[in-house]
């Protein structure tokens, strides 16, 4: 090709390009970011009802959630004005709200029930007593067991066990030649992986990140005590490579009859008792995760969540989509299709009043587990932050995912707990410092 | 002179060559095979390799839920597009260093390759802010831009690594017969460095095909191209590895095609120069 031939195609190339971008744009067009999970892909399929009542369009920008938080913060971050609801946590939703980059939705119509949203949920969404996005589905985490092997241990699960009893089942349970590991936890880096996992763990052990006046905390006994704990009891009857191990390598070992428990996100709970993908989904138990007798259980509190930020120019669009999408009547319409096992669990108080819903198995136990985590008071000692899994600090996200990295180098051997807990407490002192707390 | 190879000897390194080959043509084998499977197989331990019910379901799931047209469409205008936007001003500039080389011309050389060791995070928020002044965010033209400024360095030390080969004098033989700057570079070294020209096109292409990081964070429905389509298959909550794969196939299909069929251009064009 000549060069002018080249700088031709190009010019007309570009020109092309400006044109196709400027052409971009739809009135009436509404464009969602979300994550690919289960329930947010099912609200996809039914999103063409939305647009049939409400001549309002949908586009959807499905990521992954941690390329969905680095996606949706740029944009809020610079106004960019690209999203009109994002699907965001409760870890967003109160550091955002603070800095006025989302709207409040204290305007939702009667219709809606606001006052049906779980307390729970109301508050870790909430800033200053104002709700700043909805809850699309909320979950705790609770134990996932199978029946049969702990019929086999001849021991029965109580309906609020203790870390004692669950090391002790998980040693009887274990049966390496049959490939049985009899229990699958996160050990995984990152803050929402292991890091989440082994915050709402040291909570029940009475250990806590910071004291009342944000000083780091990690040197503390309780913190050696809840890794010594884990990393022995994961090593006695863990998978092999559980230092690498997250919600998803743990999900398929379960499904596959390789676990003997698993206290996970209880969203899980129907993806195992589904026959469709799971081996052993007619031989799963449920429990509220373990707690060690010092009044806070292990397990954590989290909501997907609908929010509009403060750069959307379709405000009242937004808003109609976010009543549609957390409401009664659509929580209805999945149940109708789809059954009751499928509806998003865990964000309205109505749900779990349904007679036809409390005879799903994990139902009870799900909402149990819920109410059992309170953001605001999620330690044995008290804590300056809101949160139970993670405080709801901007910094929080970066120095605890490289906690979380030390840990797991404890948990795959390459330092001891002390060598892993030194380290942390140093990331955290520094972090804290440089952010002036 | 020609050495001599024995049988044994061609035995071992066509056995080592194929070796080498199919491990790293594995991952892609097996996400193939991947996109046939059920998600239950899809995780299956031990696992399933040939003999299962091969089903198309993944692919139907992956187009009903996308529009893998709208991404295709994108991943071509952005990755042509920025690659010749990038040759448009990669020869003249290639040119320059190569025949008429100044004093700082290595110094600009390396400068221009340092560019590719600052993190792209650095500059994120400045550019979206400009992208943000200028109205084009989440818009074709803004990608071809961007992803022509990240590939432009290589695609200039590419050209002018091949210019070198191309010996002055037959330049100088041309203007001693009277071609202008114009012709010199069109009929006289032009030519002579097609082969290089076509790989630096077609391995910028690849490049900007596979560039994940800008075109996930400038993208939202307009102009994203196949890396978002490929990331909104995702999930840390959840088992989709066949539908994943599903939409992987179907993301480096294109690229795979080109380049099976460009291979020979494409090895040419590597060695050019390598052997005098």
């Amino acid at each position: 090709m000549s060069i002018n031939k080249m700088l031709l195609t190009s010019t007309v190339g570009l020109g092309l390009f400006a044109g196709i971008a400027a052409a971009d744009g739809h009135a009436k067009t509404i464009t969602i970011a979300t994550v690919n999970n289960g329930d947010m892909i099912r609200m996809q399929g039914y999103t063409d009802q939305f647009t049939e009542e409400s001549g309002i369009a949908v586009e959807w920008v499905t990521l992954e959630e941690n390329v969905l938080r680095q996606r949706v913060t740029t944009d809020i971050t610079t106004n960019g004005g690209s999203f009109d609801i994002l699907t965001i946590g409760m870890y967003e939703t109160p550091i955002w709200a603070a800095n006025e980059w989302l709207l409040p939705l204290d305007d939702l119509s009667d219709d809606y029930d606001a006052a049906d949203i779980l307390p729970a949920m109301a508050n870790g969404l909430s800033y200053e007593g104002t709700l700043y996005a909805a809850p699309f589905y909320g979950e705790s985490s609770m134990v996932m067991y199978r029946t049969d092997l702990m019929e086999e241990a001849g021991l029965e699960m109580p309906d609020a066990p203790t870390w004692d009893f669950i090391a002790e089942a998980a040693a009887a349970m274990t049966d390496r030649d049959a490939e049985i590991n009899g229990i699958c936890l996160r050990g995984k880096a990152g803050w929402g992986e292991g890091g989440a996992f082994i915050t709402a763990m040291a909570n029940s052990f009475g250990a806590r990140p910071f004291d009342e006046n944000w000083t780091p905390q990690l040197d503390s006994e309780e913190w050696a005590n809840t890794l010594n704990f884990y990393k022995d009891m994961m090593d006695a009857s863990g998978p092999a490579g559980y230092a690498t191990n997250g919600f998803n390598e743990n999900l398929s070992l379960f499904q596959q009859g390789k676990c003997g428990m698993w206290i996970d996100a209880t969203v899980a709970a129907s993806f195992v008792t589904n026959p469709d993908e799971s081996t052993v989904a007619d031989s799963v138990g449920f429990t509220l995760a373990p707690d060690n007798g010092l009044g806070k259980r292990s397990n954590w509190l989290w909501a997907w969540a609908l929010a509009i930020p403060a750069g959307t120019q379709q405000e009242a669009e937004a808003k109609q989509f976010i009543e549609w999408a957390t409401s009664k009547a659509y929580i209805e319409l999945v149940a109708e299709n789809e059954g009751w096992a499928n509806v998003p669990p865990g964000a309205r108080t109505s749900l779990y009043e349904n007679p036809e819903y409390q005879e799903v198995a994990f139902a009870q136990k799900t909402l149990d587990s819920i109410l059992s985590a309170d953001p605001t008071d999620p330690t044995v000692d008290p804590v300056p932050y809101v949160g139970v899994q993670f405080a709801a600090i901007p910094e929080w996200a970066g120095f605890w995912t490289e906690v979380s990295q030390e840990f797991s180098a404890a948990y795959a051997g390459q330092q001891t707990v002390e060598e892993a807990l030194e380290k942390a407490q140093a990331i955290t002192e520094e972090a804290m410092e440089a952010a002036g707390y | 002179m020609a050495r001599a190879v024995s049988t044994k000897q061609k035995v071992i390194w066509t056995a080592l060559a194929w070796t080498f080959g199919l491990l790293m043509f594995f991952p892609i084998l097996w996400t193939f095979l991947t996109s046939f499977k059920t998600e239950g197989q899809a995780i299956a331990d031990p696992p399933v390799w040939f003999f299962f019910d091969w089903t198309l379901e993944n692919y139907s799931a992956v187009q009903e839920r996308s529009n893998y047209p709208k991404a295709l469409m994108n991943s071509i205008v952005i990755a042509v597009g920025s690659t010749l936007l990038g040759i448009v001003i990669a020869v003249p500039a290639a040119w320059a260093m190569a025949f008429v080389p100044g004093k700082y011309t290595k110094d600009v050389l390396l400068w221009m390759l340092s560019t590719k060791m600052l993190p792209a995070v650095g500059v994120l928020y400045p550019l979206v802010l400009l992208a943000k002044w200028l109205g084009v965010i989440d818009s074709r033209i803004l990608l071809v831009v961007v992803l022509m400024l990240i590939n432009l360095p290589i695609i200039v030390w590419m050209l002018y690594t091949y210019f070198r080969e191309i010996p002055g004098e037959i330049l100088e033989a041309s203007r001693m017969d009277g071609a202008s700057l114009k012709s010199e570079i069109i009929y006289v070294l032009t030519p002579m460095a097609l082969p290089g020209i076509a790989s630096t096109i077609l391995l910028n292409i690849i490049l900007a095909w596979n560039e994940a990081f800008w075109t996930i964070l400038l993208t939202t429905v307009n102009a994203a191209p196949l890396t978002a389509f490929i990331a909104s298959f995702s999930a840390p909550e959840g088992l989709f590895y066949a539908k994943l794969s599903a939409a992987s196939m179907m993301a480096i299909a294109p690229i795979l095609i080109m380049g099976w069929f460009s291979q020979k251009q494409l090895v040419r064009g590597l060695t050019f120069g390598a052997v005098k």
